[in-house]
């Protein structure tokens, strides 16, 4: 039996077990009337069923997807001739592969030895027979799961408890799942930075000015160490998100004001929409709009001006990256002013205060740490964008403060470093790691000031 | 000062009413001053702060204020009451132009401040704003220190020069809310962690500290317990002296309590003014005398 029609049946099952649980509630206090005298309402009893019929077989199930295969590979091996359980790993491995090879049809079966095809055979037949056994154990388990409720159902089974229990776990299952993924992330994160640091000095890598990072292929070649300062990088970073915030925080923030309070109705309704699609913009279309269209303007007026502007500058990949952000912080700062009660507009204006002394006296101070969230976020885009910082500001890491100049990024440098084939254990390689963690790093240490910047003002506020 | 005399009212729609009341002006008035109203009792009385003659709002097609004529005492406490969505609450944002912040809002009829036509094109929002203040049904203190609630009407008005002079505007005014003992000493604690009544306190305080002429309350006990309406009572008993207070409640005996005057308007028209004793024990007109009684619907 297939899986996808072992798992057809077993949603056939469940819902079977949904109507029977919730009927079978029903029937015992005597049809619909008398579902007062019921603890909870008939759906609990039918979904708590329900829940009783899929979660083991659904437990069987991923069992079986989980170890079948080895399994069935251990008992294959030791079907073939006695010698070959007892070879070394590696070559059991190799022919294990050669198995599984017949088997997916990659390798025709003509071309195998007679002993591998028979393994292949054996294989087969064996997970066939598991399957036939994997669908009645399911269907079993379905079965008696949903039964054993069944029999449970009485008038004072606290269903609805039992099922928002369940529930509960549920949710603490999702929340659990997105922590322990970000815990997982940051320590492979650490444990390959780690390793990176013990060919290359930390100190080195955090004040060093110089980064070539590319590797001699042969321990002969001249200049055969790559240099990993990464000062470059991360001042680069610095520089054009500096340069996007500048662009992006007051024009955001000034938009959202006037959409907030100045705008009526009607261009609300149209303009705020259309700010977002900005957002909506893949980051690419920014990228090429920033190396084909801001850049060159930027150097011919740069001409014109008599100063030398590259093509690739920190200032065109800046700007562009600004108006990216703009609506981030539009959007949420808009919120943040809409969210401030019409209760305090009326107390300021009755004081006398105009709508702009209302404004910069009432509403912001009391939509800050809103403000502030917005723009953090806008940071944390800025210092993380990647493509447009590729496509505008070069790939050369050059450490200086102009942002006429070409300069690259932290994220830049991850991705031409991990582009193309790599051997995993260069130091090349690795930097890229290091780099991720320092990024990791200084978007934690900016939510950090960000929490702390708002409970500030929270604490004198409210 | 000088009304103009074409504020003849329709007197069509209550025929149980006497149909035109007189409204003699006394003496002190300018002479020969005639309000023909529908309204039953004195309109007007000697020299008051703010006078309101044939006022008609509108909301859209909605007529919320229908001819209503009515003088501000100085140091007095005038009262308006009567059955929800009868206009109060609008009648009374006329007389400091809040209407002005609703969109569909279009106020008709002259209102006057010391003679002065507040609605005049030369009027600036913000000195009147200054000289007739407001207090909410609702506290809303701003989300700032004690301290710069109450400072906040001074600076933006630049009444101060010096911190020595705001400090003392501040506590003069805090004071005068009788919030002062509460709170001297956090002064730069959240406004917003006061209680409810400390919270009408402080903002009456802070109505206060822009040095108005006339306070206007709408419904400012609503939203507070017994013992915290019976402080907030007695400082609006205080504040006369100073001030002309008007104020909207739904309380009867709030009422009869602070006011010495009472205006009881019905489905957006003024039936009755009359001081709050003759009002409470012996009105004049039928709507107002069910109303009083508990009659009305
Ligand atoms: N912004 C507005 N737009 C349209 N109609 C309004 C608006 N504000 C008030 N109204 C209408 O005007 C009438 C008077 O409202 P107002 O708020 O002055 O009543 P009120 O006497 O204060 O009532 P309450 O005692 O319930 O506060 C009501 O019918 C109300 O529906
Ligand atoms: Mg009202």
């Amino acid at each position: 039996m297939q899986i996808s029609s072992l798992v057809l049946l077993l949603a056939f099952l469940t819902l079977l077990a949904y109507r029977f649980g919730r009927g079978r509630a029903v029937r015992l206090v005597g049809g619909p009337r008398g579902v007062r005298d019921l603890h909870s309402l008939p759906s609990y009893y039918g979904a708590l069923a329900a829940v009783w019929c899929a979660v083991p077989s659904l437990v069987i199930l991923l069992a079986w997807q989980g170890f079948s295969d080895r399994v069935l590979t251990h008992l294959t091996v030791q079907s073939m001739p006695a010698s070959v359980p007892a070879l070394p790993a590696a070559e059991l491995g190799l022919i294990t592969n050669d198995v599984r090879n017949v088997i997916r049809g990659s390798v025709p079966p003509a071309s195998a030895s007679p002993e591998i095809r028979a393994a292949a055979a054996t294989y087969q037949s064996l997970e066939s027979a598991a399957r036939a056994g994997l669908a009645v154990l399911c269907t079993l388990a379905a079965v008696l799961g949903g039964f054993v409720l069944w029999r449970r159902i009485a008038p004072d089974l606290r269903a609805r408890n039992e099922v928002e229990r369940l529930v509960m776990w549920l949710l603490i299952g999702c929340a659990s799942i997105a922590i322990l993924t970000t815990i997982g992330i940051v320590l492979s994160v650490l444990y390959e930075a780690l390793r990176f640091f013990g060919k290359v000095p930390v100190t080195d890598f955090l004040f060093g000015t110089h980064w070539s990072p590319q590797m001699a292929l042969s321990a002969d070649q001249v200049g055969s160490s790559g240099a990993f300062g990464a000062v470059p990088l991360f001042a680069g970073t610095l520089l054009i998100a500096i340069i996007a915030m500048l662009v992006a925080v007051p024009i955001g923030l000034f938009a959202a004001i006037y959409l907030a309070e100045y705008a009526d109705r009607r261009f609300r309704a149209v303009a705020k929409p259309l700010l977002e699609t900005l957002a909506g913009i893949p980051t690419v279309v920014y990228g090429f709009f920033a190396a084909l269209t801001v850049g060159p303007a930027l150097r011919d007026l740069g001409q014109m001006l008599g100063l030398a502007v590259s093509t690739e500058s920190a200032l065109a990949a800046g700007l562009v990256m600004g108006i990216m952000i703009i609506p981030f912080i539009s959007s949420l700062a808009d919120d943040m002013i809409t969210a401030v009660p019409q209760a305090m507009r009326d107390g300021s204006s009755a004081l006398g205060a105009t709508r702009s002394e209302t404004i910069r006296k009432v509403v912001l101070p009391a939509a800050l740490p809103g403000i502030v969230g917005g723009v953090l976020l806008g940071v944390s885009r800025a210092i993380g964008e990647t493509m447009i910082v590729v496509m505008a500001a070069g790939l050369s890491a050059n450490l200086t403060a102009n942002p006429l100049q070409a300069v690259t990024t932290v994220t830049v440098q991850i991705v031409t470093l991990l582009v193309g084939d790599q051997e995993f254990d260069s130091p090349k390689t690795l930097a890229a790691f290091a780099l991720g963690l320092g990024l990791f790093l200084t978007t934690l240490l900016l939510n950090i000031i960000a929490l702390k910047v708002v409970r500030r003002y929270r604490e004198q506020y409210e | 000062m000088s009304f103009s005399n074409d504020t003849t009212l329709k007197l069509d729609s209550r025929p149980e009413v006497p149909r035109t009341v007189v409204a003699n002006a006394s003496g002190e008035m300018a002479a020969g001053e005639e309000i023909k109203t529908a309204t039953v009792g004195q309109v007007t009385v000697a020299n008051p702060v703010m006078s309101a003659r044939t006022v008609n709002v509108h909301y859209g097609e909605k007529h919320a204020i229908k001819d209503v004529s009515i003088d501000v005492a100085n140091n007095s406490v005038i009262a308006f009451i009567g059955p929800s969505g009868c206009g109060k609450s609008t009648f009374l944002r006329c007389l400091n132009r809040m209407n002005d912040t609703i969109e569909n809002a279009r106020v008709e009829g002259l209102i006057t401040l010391d003679g002065n036509d507040i609605y005049d094109r030369r009027q600036d929002v913000v000195q009147l704003r200054a000289r007739v203040g407001m207090v909410f049904q609702k506290p809303n203190p701003f989300p700032k220190s004690i301290y710069e609630n109450v400072a906040y009407g001074p600076r933006i008005h630049g009444l101060v020069t010096s911190r020595a002079d705001l400090d003392e505007i501040v506590q003069t005014s805090l004071r005068k809310a009788g919030l002062w003992e509460e709170v001297k000493d956090r002064l730069d604690g959240p406004g917003t962690g006061l209680s409810g009544g400390q919270q009408q306190r402080l903002c009456i305080a802070r109505a206060i500290a822009v040095d108005p002429e006339v306070i206007l309350m709408d419904e400012p006990c609503s939203a507070l317990d017994p013992i915290a309406t019976a402080k907030v009572e007695d400082l609006i008993d205080e504040l006369r002296e100073n001030y002309a207070i008007v104020i909207v409640t739904h309380n009867m005996q709030q009422a009869a309590r602070v006011s010495q005057r009472t205006a009881y308007f019905h489905l957006g028209e003024l039936i009755e003014v009359g001081p709050t004793d003759q009002i409470f024990t012996n009105p004049r007109h039928r709507l107002t005398e069910d109303y009083i009684t508990g009659r009305f619907g």
